[in-house]
């Protein structure tokens, strides 16, 4: 029980890092940006890691995992939507606490979904620059592996859909698609290209309990599947 | 054991119920209901009737797992193929997906029992 693996090691390198990294006050908004980020949203939001490992944590956590958000988030994006937040998640970040039978199938139960705090423009700006610094799970990111590409929205739908299955449980413009994962109309637009690629390739990697399963997907396919999320961000931004 | 120091002292806690946690993981495994709940309810329902949140665009409907004709026309073996392979590996649609990365063979096999309590048959009965 008390033996001192390698992960435990591992565990109190990275614990380390996160804890200098939350002390560090190098620039000149890092000071409060780290009080907020502390008082105001640590209580939802793990900044430290690791993610969950039993089904009891996936369940109870409230938000998403950030102490990699500088190695999954663009910034322009973080910064933005920190000021005006929109919904991401349609069923929240656990479907089943916030489902219920109905009449002709499971439905949300969009009441028990609450809105995200909004903030002001200089805290959304140091927020994000104090985000981008944390940069865990480096390790699976292969930086500049996505080669920018097209490919039209017929065929990267047939891909997404038909294909391999993704449209199950991720909607690919507002109302239409599955609700139990984030919406993916955006993502190009909130996540890097190569965070794009690790995840797909390997969710459990980033995240082992969580409920998108890995489809075994082919490099060719990760890459088009970029391509793909890329082409429907724009089509949502007309 | 050396001494640790204060720093490694003042962590020790965190550390401890880190190391707890991916411990348990590894050995145990989770109770089917709760694999079900996490994994399957999302398309199957919170019901195991079909009729998931996932269920409304989907051009394949999920099986209804409540259904006793269908499901004691199923194997076991087939049962536990189509969970850990995915729906393409006993010929069915590719929306019913792999999920042999996330479940150990155990997790599996007690889903495979859960699945014959939802509909309350055998394979052949
Ligand atoms: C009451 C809990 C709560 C608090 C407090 C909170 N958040 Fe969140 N946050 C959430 C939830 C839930 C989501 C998912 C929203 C969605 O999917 O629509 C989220 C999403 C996010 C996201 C997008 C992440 C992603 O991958 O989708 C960021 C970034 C974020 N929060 C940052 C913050 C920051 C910074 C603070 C503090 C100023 C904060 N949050 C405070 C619950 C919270
Ligand atoms: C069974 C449901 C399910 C299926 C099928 C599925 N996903 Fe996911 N997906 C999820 C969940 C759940 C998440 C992560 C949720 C979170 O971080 O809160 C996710 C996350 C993602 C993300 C990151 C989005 C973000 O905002 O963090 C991308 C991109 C993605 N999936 C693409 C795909 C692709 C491509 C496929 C098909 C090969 C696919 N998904 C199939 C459930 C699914
Ligand atoms: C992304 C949606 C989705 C998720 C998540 C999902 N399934 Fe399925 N499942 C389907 C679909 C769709 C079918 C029907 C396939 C067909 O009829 O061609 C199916 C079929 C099955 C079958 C085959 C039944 C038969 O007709 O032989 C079994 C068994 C099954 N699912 C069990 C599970 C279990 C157990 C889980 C959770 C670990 C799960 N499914 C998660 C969509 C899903």
């Amino acid at each position: 029980m008390m033996v001192i693996n390698t992960q435990y090691r591992q565990g109190m390198r990275r614990l380390l890092i996160g804890v200098l990294a939350m002390t560090a006050t190098p620039q000149i908004h890092a000071a409060s940006a780290e009080e907020i980020l502390k008082n105001d949203c640590a209580g939802c939001h793990n900044l430290i890691g690791p993610a969950p490992t039993t089904l009891q944590a996936l369940w109870n956590r409230k938000g998403p995992d950030l102490f990699y958000a500088g190695n999954k988030y663009q910034a322009r994006w973080l910064e933005k939507w920190l000021q005006t937040p929109t919904r991401i998640r349609p069923a929240g970040m656990f479907y089943a606490n916030h489902v219920k039978p109905g009449a002709k199938g499971d439905e949300i139960d969009t009441a028990s979904l609450a809105d995200h705090p909004a903030l002001a423009m200089n805290d959304a700006k140091a927020i994000t620059a104090a985000l981008m610094k944390l940069t865990t799970r480096s390790e699976l990111i292969r930086p500049g592996e996505y080669k920018p590409g097209t490919v039209s929205l017929a065929t990267g739908e047939m891909l997404f859909d038909k294909f391999r299955g993704c449209l199950s449980c991720h909607e690919i413009e507002p109302g239409y698609g599955g609700m139990s994962g984030p919406e993916v109309y955006t993502a190009a637009a909130r996540l890097q290209p190569d965070y794009l690629i690790s995840y797909m390739r390997n969710p459990q990697a980033w995240d082992p309990k969580v409920f998108m399963p890995n489809k075994h997907l082919s490099d060719v396919d990760l890459q088009k599947l970029v391509h793909y999320l890329r082409a429907i961000d724009e089509e949502n931004g007309k | 054991m050396k001494k640790p120091h204060t720093l490694l002292a003042l962590l020790l806690p965190a550390l401890l119920a880190w190391n707890a946690l991916s411990s348990t993981t590894a050995s145990a495994g989770e109770k089917p209901e709760d694999n079900y709940r996490t994994y399957c309810a999302q398309c199957h329902g919170v019901q195991g009737n079909g009729k998931g949140i996932n269920s409304r665009d989907m051009s394949v409907q999920p099986r209804d797992h409540t259904d006793t004709k269908e499901m004691s026309a199923r194997s076991d073996q087939d049962l536990f193929k189509a969970i850990e392979d995915g729906g393409l590996s006993i010929n069915k649609s590719v929306l019913m997906p792999p999920w042999d990365d996330v479940l150990s063979d155990e997790e599996i096999t007690g889903l495979v029992m859960y699945l014959r309590t939802l509909c309350r048959c055998k394979h052949g009965e």
